[in-house]
């Protein structure tokens, strides 16, 4: 390995802005960390308006408001406006809890350019709706026109999981009623709660295959009607034996900025044993091109073997360093997800208590601030 | 085939925009970006929902004489943007 293989990564294309921990749902698949109620102090208004500026200035373009529910920040129609001016493409990842046509409509006056919704499977309303229950559909319905009417992409994020997936052709007729554009029909990733709860969540693989097999059916008879609905299905990196070139590969695209602050280049990393930037004490400039944090899994000097002699490192970077920490105790070894892992048997094991699963598992954990503080160091 | 009388225009869920950080023009969407090369971004930015294919080779032909092949390669690429759905042809 030469010098010259560690290049000044390129702008920070991708910045999410997780404004808040808070959230009125408690969902088991949450990718929130689980000692969040241990969160410092949220950013004010003015604070994030200095990362939006900085960000931009760095060449960032896709902003992402997200939390928590972001939904719960007052400055919300504030922080849109601003990123409009800027010249960002804003999206609004929300659970759509609190959102009225009223919002909605606010929302595009302030510039904002795509709100993704997310289906809480497990939510009574949406069961109520996979069961036909007209009350909480039409609320539904009402939200999604309004989207449409106000000229915004109408995306659906529907987060699968073993207790849901088998109903995904109810899910997507569901979606196609709300008349969605782009539907993302996700198996959740496990991190923070969801990690937690993998057991619980972890499909099978004949749950995966007969799922994706229904969305390419569904693919078909839509595009045959000329319906321009697409369908995404997202399956989880357990299920492969490559992994996933997480995040496009470490601090090269992706910029994270948690509700206290703390920069990272996912929104999983603070888990790591690795020091954080924050960005009330350096300009995000500073947090992206020099902090010790962003640069720590840069390049290919960091890596172990198998990675550091494989051919496909370029492709993957070893793929998740928190997949791996989580898993196996230490961040700079081969995502398991990958067959040359010496810790493949992990994912293994994984798919097998997924066949296994019976009615006799610990219950789900649900994200809220009272399991969190269970999480927090004294 | 498109016709060099029909009017394009740039598809509602997609946006375009010059970015200085990457001198060039990108098209946004949700959650996403295209980078369009030098040609394609021109093309893209002279498409306005008035001009016609014609009137949209004129006017790159006037901003770049000289360039061989320009008109074909204004008809190819707004194929391949019709097929991605970045154009639709404008509803009369």
């Amino acid at each position: 390995m030469n010098a010259s293989e560690q290049q000044q990564p390129g702008a920070p294309f991708w910045l999410l802005a997780e404004l808040t921990y808070k959230c009125p749902l408690q969902c088991p698949y949450c990718a929130n960390p689980l000692d969040f109620a241990g969160s410092g102090a949220e950013l004010s208004t003015a604070e994030w308006i200095r990362v939006l500026q900085q960000g931009r200035e760095m060449g960032a373009v896709q902003l992402g408001f997200s939390g928590g529910e972001p939904l719960v920040r007052r400055d919300l129609v504030e922080l849109i406006s601003e990123a409009r001016q800027l010249g960002y493409y804003s999206n609004l990842i929300t659970s759509g809890v609190g959102l009225d046509e009223f919002k909605v409509a606010d929302f595009r006056n302030a510039g904002l350019d795509h709100i993704q919704v997310s289906f809480q499977a497990s939510d009574e309303e949406v069961n109520n709706m996979l069961a036909g229950s007209r009350k909480a559909f039409d609320q539904k319905l009402r939200i999604a026109r309004e989207v449409k009417a106000q000229g915004y992409p109408m995306v659906l994020n529907f987060v699968t999981h073993r207790h849901n997936i088998d109903q995904i052709d109810r899910i997507i007729e569901l979606c196609v009623e709300l008349e969605a554009d782009y539907v993302e029909l996700a198996t959740c990733q496990y991190y923070g709660w969801a990690y937690e709860n993998r057991d619980q969540l972890l499909p099978t693989r004949a749950q995966l295959e007969r799922a994706e097999r229904i969305t390419n059916e569904y693919r078909e008879k839509l595009a045959a009607e000329g319906n321009p609905i697409k369908l995404i299905f997202v399956t989880p990196d357990y299920y492969e034996e490559r992994p996933k070139g997480c995040m496009n590969g470490w601090g090269q695209v992706f910029l994270t900025v948690t509700p206290d602050g703390t920069a990272l280049p996912c929104h999983s990393a603070r888990m790591l044993p690795v020091e954080f930037p924050n960005v009330k004490e350096h300009s995000l400039q500073h947090i992206w091109y020099e902090s010790f944090g962003f640069n720590h899994f840069r390049g290919y000097e960091w890596m172990k073997e198998p990675c550091r002699s494989c051919d496909e490192k370029e492709k993957d970077f070893g793929g998740c360093r928190c997949q791996a920490y989580m898993m196996t105790g230490d961040a700079t070894n081969t995502d398991p997800v990958c067959s040359k892992s010496p810790h493949h048997n992990l994912i293994t094991e994984a798919r097998q208590k997924a066949e296994l699963i019976g009615s006799d598992v610990q219950p789900l954990l649900f994200r809220n601030d009272r399991n969190s503080r269970g999480f927090c160091k004294s | 085939m498109s016709g060099d009388n029909q009017v394009y225009q740039l598809n509602p869920m997609f946006r375009l925009q010059w970015e200085q950080a990457q001198d060039c023009f990108v098209l946004l969407y949700p959650e996403g970006m295209i980078k369009l090369n030098g040609g394609a971004g021109e093309i893209m930015a002279t498409i306005d929902g008035e001009r016609s294919q014609q009137q949209v080779i004129s006017t790159l032909e006037e901003k770049f004489p000289g360039a061989e092949g320009l008109a074909d390669d204004v008809r190819e690429f707004i194929g391949v943007a019709l097929e991605q759905r970045w154009l639709e042809a404008k509803p009369v």
